[in-house]
C-alpha cells in the first residue's frame, strides 16, 4: 500500500459509500412483499380455475390477467431468488474461482428461466 | 491476497454455531428459511419447464404432466410446496421484524412454531385442492 500510485484521498473516496449500500436489502424485501400476493394468487387461481388438463390450463392462460400475473410471478420470483442465492453463495463458497463461477451461474440461470417462461406465456397468450 | 475477497484463504474458524448450540425454534426457522429458499430454486425450474411444456403443445404437456405425477416427482413436488408455504409464512414474519415488530422471545418462538405449522398445513391444503377438489 505504501507504494501505491493512488493518493490517500483517492483511496478514501474509493472505500466510501457508493449510495447503493442498501440496494440489495431493499430489493429483497420489495420483491418479497409483491410475492406475498402473487404466489397465493397464482396457486389458488390455477388450482380453482383449472382441472390441470391441457385445454383448461390453455384457456386459463389466455385470459390477460392470468398471463400477466404469471409473467409477473415468474419475473419477481426469479429476481428474489437470485438475490437470496447470492447471499448463500457469498456466505458459504470462499474459493475465488468457485465463488465467481457460482455467482455467474446465479446470474445466468434466473435470466435463462425468465426468458423461457416469458416467451412461453406470451406464445400461449397470443395462441400461436 | 487482498484481491480475493474478504473470506478467501482466511484460516480463521467459521462460526461453530451448529456444534455449540442446541436446536431451538427461532434457530431452526432461520435455517429452514435459507434451506427452503434454496429448495425453491428447483421450484422455479419446475414452474418454468411446466410453462414451457404448455407452450410446446398438448403432447409435450401431457408427457411432462405424466412425469410430474410419478410417485417420486409427487414426493419432490410436495417438498417444494411445503418449502413454498413455509418460506412465504416465515417471509411475512421477517417483514414484520423489518417493521420492528415481533422480537420479544415469547412472540418470536410462537410465530416460529406458527410458520412451521403453516408450511405443513399449507402443503396439505394445496395438495387437497389439487387432487380432491
Amino acid at each position: 500500500m505504501t507504494h501505491s500510485l493512488r493518493t490517500p484521498l483517492s483511496r478514501a473516496r474509493g472505500l466510501g459509500s457508493a449510495k447503493h449500500g442498501v440496494g440489495h436489502f431493499i430489493q429483497q424485501r420489495a420483491t418479497a412483499i409483491f410475492l406475498t400476493v402473487l404466489l397465493p394468487w397464482f396457486a389458488l387461481s390455477i388450482l380453482l380455475g383449472t382441472d390441470g388438463s391441457y385445454d383448461s390450463v390453455i384457456g386459463w392462460m389466455k385470459h390477460p390477467l392470468n398471463a400477466a400475473g404469471t409473467a409477473l410471478l415468474v419475473l419477481t420470483g426469479l429476481f428474489h431468488m437470485r438475490l437470496g442465492m447470492q447471499v448463500v453463495i457469498e456466505d458459504y463458497i470462499t474459493g475465488p474461482v468457485a465463488r465467481t463461477v457460482s455467482l455467474l451461474a446465479n446470474t445466468a440461470i434466473p435470466a435463462i428461466l425468465a426468458v423461457i417462461a416469458i416467451l412461453s406465456v406470451a406464445k400461449v397468450f397470443v395462441g400461436a | 491476497m487482498s484481491m480475493a475477497g474478504p473470506q478467501a484463504h482466511d484460516k480463521r474458524p467459521l462460526s461453530p454455531h451448529l456444534q455449540v448450540w442446541r436446536w431451538h425454534v427461532t434457530m431452526a426457522t432461520s435455517i429452514f428459511h435459507r434451506a427452503s429458499g434454496v429448495a425453491l430454486y428447483l421450484g422455479a425450474i419446475v414452474l418454468t419447464t411446466w410453462v414451457m411444456a404448455l407452450a410446446s403443445g398438448p403432447e409435450a404437456y401431457g408427457a411432462y404432466m405424466a412425469f410430474l405425477m410419478s410417485p417420486l416427482c409427487l414426493l419432490v413436488l410436495f417438498g417444494i410446496t411445503a418449502a413454498a408455504c413455509y418460506h412465504l409464512a416465515n417471509g411475512i414474519r421477517h417483514l414484520a421484524w423489518d417493521a420492528g415488530k415481533g422480537f420479544d422471545p415469547k412472540v418470536s418462538t410462537a410465530t416460529g412454531w406458527a410458520t412451521i405449522i403453516a408450511g405443513a398445513v399449507g402443503a396439505v391444503l394445496v395438495f387437497a385442492l389439487a387432487f380432491l377438489a
